[in-house]
């Protein structure tokens, strides 16, 4: 699954983790994200996040 | 001046002593401030941050006489906010080729601020450059501790880490040393940069202390960029910001209003009456928003369990004052807190169901409907008043 990255603080949102600490389960892919969930580090929203290119 | 704090380390910074507001005036800094820059002069010379850009002129040709700029080998910039990166153009315009070891979020903010192409030397957590003499730095990357730039930088063998505003105080003084200040003072000064600076980060805040942890350095000085360097047990401000880092409070409620005529001013003064007949123990803090320093109410919200909002209604709204006031509870992002609201009106009163709503929406845990009067309050509305206060202590 891939991988996307914060354009505003760097965070990278890897699926394979998650973000357990906000409720997000391992294996969540990006898309499947809440559209009100937000960047664990730096609160930016997922519009701000980008594709890494692998 | 420049002034040695353990072996070949040495501090250029700046005293700002008449600081009285930072970052633009949102934060008040009652006892100055200090830029602190440092030189590690090994068989490699390296400058670690610079100051405020005011003080530019000074501290570069200060670093020239005591420490000739031609011969430093590397820059160190922890962090690319100006009060810190200030003096850089000036200083590269001298040694425009000299590397700049900064985080990859640093040449972004560095070069959005300055528009110089400078010779970046990105890091990342771990990576480490010898300065000869069995010396190494190491750096830490801290992301949003408080910028995605920011980072610190680890000294072997002399053990310091310079950590640039974690840790740090809003305190001008001569003396360099945290055991060398009035301790009150230090601590007052070092839980209110906490609050309004790095509450926010608190959940980052505290993982990188784990990480940090797990790294087992044997950190003998803490070298912050604001205030005092931690040399007397480092570690006590380190179990500090664990405690602070962990939805901080102590036995406190706050009671904080805006008043047009007095009326939701006297209701201040009779909740507070209420919660010390509930309860001898507590500590309570009244103040008047439009009258005072909102970065020390800041202070006085972070310690607190729970925080009781007065404005009277005007044009059907909440006063300006504390609208404001709400939203910077929201943006530092208080957790674990309770809150409630109460105010007077004359024919509309609709302020306190705003501001329950928007300290909801901030974080807080309502406790209450909350309290509303109107006209000025007589005899039974002190009492309703009183009894929300004993309400309040004991929920
Ligand atoms: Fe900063
Ligand atoms: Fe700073």
């Amino acid at each position: 699954m891939d991988k996307y990255e914060c354009t505003a603080c760097g965070y990278i949102y890897d699926p394979e983790l998650g973000d357990p600490d906000n409720g997000v389960e391992p294996g969540t892919s990006f898309a499947d994200l809440p559209d009100d969930w937000l960047c664990p580090l730096c609160g930016v929203g997922k519009e701000d996040f980008e594709l890494v290119e692998e | 001046m420049k002034r040695r704090i353990k072996n070949n380390v040495y501090w250029v910074g700046k005293v700002d002593w008449e600081l009285q507001h930072f970052h633009g005036f949102e934060y008040s800094t009652h006892k100055g401030s200090t830029y602190n820059a440092y030189i590690i002069d090994e068989e490699k010379k390296v400058l670690i941050d610079t100051v405020w850009s005011p003080f530019a002129e000074e501290f570069v040709e200060n670093l020239d006489q005591e420490v000739g700029l031609s011969s430093i080998d590397y820059i160190v910039i922890n962090h690319g906010e100006v009060d810190h990166s200030g003096a850089l153009p000036l200083l590269m315009k001298h040694i425009p080729d000299t590397p700049i070891y900064c985080s990859a979020n640093a040449v972004k903010s560095l070069r959005g601020q300055y528009h110089q192409d400078w010779n970046f030397q990105v890091v990342k957590t771990g990576d480490r450059v010898s300065l000869g003499n069995g010396k190494e730095l190491i750096f830490v990357e801290m992301p949003m501790l408080h910028w995605p730039d920011s980072m610190a930088a680890y000294l072997t063998q002399d053990n310091i880490l310079f950590s640039n505003d974690a840790f740090g105080q809003h305190l001008a003084t001569d003396h360099l040393f945290n055991d060398q200040v009035d301790q009150c003072d230090l601590f007052n000064e070092a839980i209110k940069y906490y609050a309004n600076i790095l509450n926010p980060f608190s959940p980052m805040l505290k993982k990188k202390l784990e990480e940090i942890a797990a790294l087992n350095l044997p950190i003998e000085m803490i070298a912050t960029s604001h205030g005092v360097i931690w040399r007397d047990n480092p570690r006590q401000i380190v179990e500090k910001y664990a405690q602070w880092a962990d939805n901080y409070q102590e036995n406190q409620i706050t009671i904080i209003y805006d008043t047009m005529w007095n009326g939701t001013k006297q209701l201040a003064e009779k909740i507070a009456a209420g919660i010390r007949e509930a309860d001898q123990e507590v500590v309570i803090k009244v103040y008047h928003l439009a009258k005072s320093d909102e970065a020390d109410l800041i202070t006085e919200v972070f310690k607190s369990k729970t925080v009781v909002l007065g404005s009277p209604t005007i044009y059907n709204s909440m006063l300006h004052s504390m609208a404001g006031f709400i939203q910077l509870l929201k943006q530092l992002r208080f957790k674990g807190k309770k809150a409630a609201a109460f105010g007077c009106y004359g024919w509309s009163g609709e302020a306190v169901k705003q501001m329950t709503e928007l300290v909801e929406k901030a974080g807080f845990t309502i406790i209450s409907e909350g309290l509303r009067s109107q006209w000025n309050p007589d005899e039974g509305a002190e009492q309703a008043a009183v009894g929300f206060g004993k309400n309040i202590a004991t929920s």
